[in-house]
């Protein structure tokens, strides 16, 4: 004789009023987890797509272009032209930004340049202040660009000369195309300008920086620049 | 015959309505117009019970010593309420368009419509004045000890509607959409990414984007005027219903007087 079974909390043997012998879930609960199914069912149709809509811009991929700003020889190296780029459309004198354009000068930029930008002859320095994000402005009795907000100023390179930013200036690839210099995606440089993916200011590159802020799958891919 | 009773209110003997005298009252219009009022308000109190709740909630028992410092979170409401009025009437005129047109419906509130200027400035004070007696209400609560044993979960809730009222003050800084208005949402904006590892995204997040975009104004108007204003309205209901519940604290220099039966008798 197999051992016995033991009761079933639902069969007819407890003695439930309408339930089956061997019977594991009385009509009631039944009904009970159908009507909560429905109800999440219905509830996540709805909840999922609206959150999916509201945070699916951070998941966008960022569109990358290429500007053109003026001729080559408008620049020169030892001082720089204010040119005005857009990064975000749809949205006019909100959506442009200021970007200072110089020549490269091989006695000061002894900074390695990336694969495939061996022959990048531009310096263009992002005016968004390392610290927080107000706009810098080049000074050039000074020699340096200095910032309205909290007193950040950074070098001719774009290096923190004094005040609260935390990384030199950000800057923006570049290369000459049909006669014009264009300006690219931009980039983040550590102290010693080696280029990373762009991060927000306030995001220290150096030492542990660079592990408190890893790169946003995002803007991640450097490498992958656009070719028109 | 009414069977709405409501507590007498608490006058003085000589300004007290006199009893009817016996006899053949008559009728006056007016007594007429109050019996109408009280019908109806009976019929609907008959359908809903709503008396009962309406007497549970204002004529609570206060204790002694209650002054002039237990108003401020009547105050702190009244701004709110004040903020949501004016705020719906500048929402009638005003445009989420970072193009160019909020700055220009802004200016257009400013100087064009009738009252426009006052409106917007009781808004922009306004937020002001709220944010003020939120912490002088927080300062009451604390100093008097009202935040002890059983009101710690108001005192949770009234964080959360600190906390709210301070991202009420974030978002509606940037609508406006003025150089003040860009620059200092930039730098909020900056402020939130710079935490470590989750910081990116929730500037992300509030930006809408990588960078300030086409959709942060709009997305700053949604949570300045249907996202927050929703959740603070309901967690006001919370706080005041325990307000209610537990009673309010008698201030820290009223002395309780012992039971009866704590008091030994001396000769």
């Amino acid at each position: 004789m197999p051992k016995k079974q033991a009761k079933s909390k639902y069969t007819a043997d407890r003695g439930i009023p309408g339930a089956f012998e061997g019977e594991t879930v009385t009509r009631r609960r039944f009904m009970v987890g159908t009507a909560h199914a429905t109800g999440a069912i219905a509830t996540s149709a709805i909840l999922l797509p609206s959150l999916g809509f509201a945070l699916g811009p951070l998941f966008e991929q960022h569109k990358q272009r290429w500007q053109p700003v003026g001729a080559p020889d408008e620049f020169t190296n030892d001082n720089y032209i204010p040119k005005v780029i857009t990064i975000a459309d749809g949205i006019g004198e909100a959506g442009k930004t200021t970007v200072y354009i110089r020549r490269r000068n091989p006695k000061l930029d002894t900074d390695q340049l990336p694969k495939g930008f061996e022959s990048e002859q531009f310096v263009a320095i992002s005016t968004r202040c390392m610290h927080l994000g107000c706009p810098v402005r080049y000074t050039e009795a000074a020699q340096r660009f200095i910032c309205p907000c909290h007193g950040g100023v950074y070098d001719f390179q774009g290096k923190v000369d004094g005040g609260p930013p935390v990384r030199p200036l950000d800057r923006f690839y570049n290369r000459v195309r049909n006669g014009q210099v264009e300006i690219g995606p931009r980039f983040s440089v550590n102290r010693e300008l080696k280029r990373f993916s762009p991060r927000n200011p306030g995001e220290p590159l150096d030492g542990i920086g660079g592990i408190l802020y890893p790169s946003r799958p995002t803007v991640r891919k450097l490498d992958k620049l656009p070719q028109d | 015959m009414p069977k709405l009773k409501l507590p007498v209110p608490p006058l003085p003997p000589s300004m007290r309505p006199p009893p009817k005298r016996p006899g053949a009252p008559k009728t006056k219009p007016l007594d007429a117009a109050q019996e109408a009022g009280i019908y109806t308000v009976d019929w609907i109190d008959e359908r809903t019970s709503l008396s009962g709740g309406l007497r549970w909630l204002m004529f609570r028992k206060v204790p002694k010593g209650t002054n002039w410092f237990y108003t401020l979170g009547s105050a702190t409401m009244f701004a709110f309420v004040s903020q949501a009025i004016t705020g719906v009437f500048l929402a009638m005129y005003y445009r989420p368009d970072a193009a160019g047109g909020a700055y220009e419906s802004v200016r257009h509130i400013n100087d064009d419509v009738f009252l426009g200027e006052f409106v917007h400035g009781m808004h922009k004070w306004g937020s002001s004045v709220m944010v003020i007696l939120i912490f002088l209400h927080m300062a009451r609560t604390f100093f008097f000890g009202a935040y002890k044993y059983p009101r710690e979960l108001n005192w949770v809730i009234g964080v959360a509607l600190l906390i709210l009222t301070f991202v009420m003050s974030l978002t509606g800084y940037l609508l406006p959409f003025d150089q003040r208005s860009y620059w200092a949402t930039i730098v909020a904006n900056n402020i939130t990414a710079s935490g470590p590892f989750v910081g990116p995204y929730l500037g992300d997040f509030l930006n809408g984007g990588a960078e300030f975009n086409a959709t942060t104004l709009s997305r700053f108007y949604a949570i300045h005027m249907m996202l927050v204003p929703g959740i603070i309205g309901a967690l006001i209901g919370a706080h005041l219903y325990l307000v209610a519940k537990l009673g309010t604290t008698a201030p820290p220099w009223v002395k309780a007087k012992p039971a009866d039966e704590l008091t030994e008798e001396r000769a």
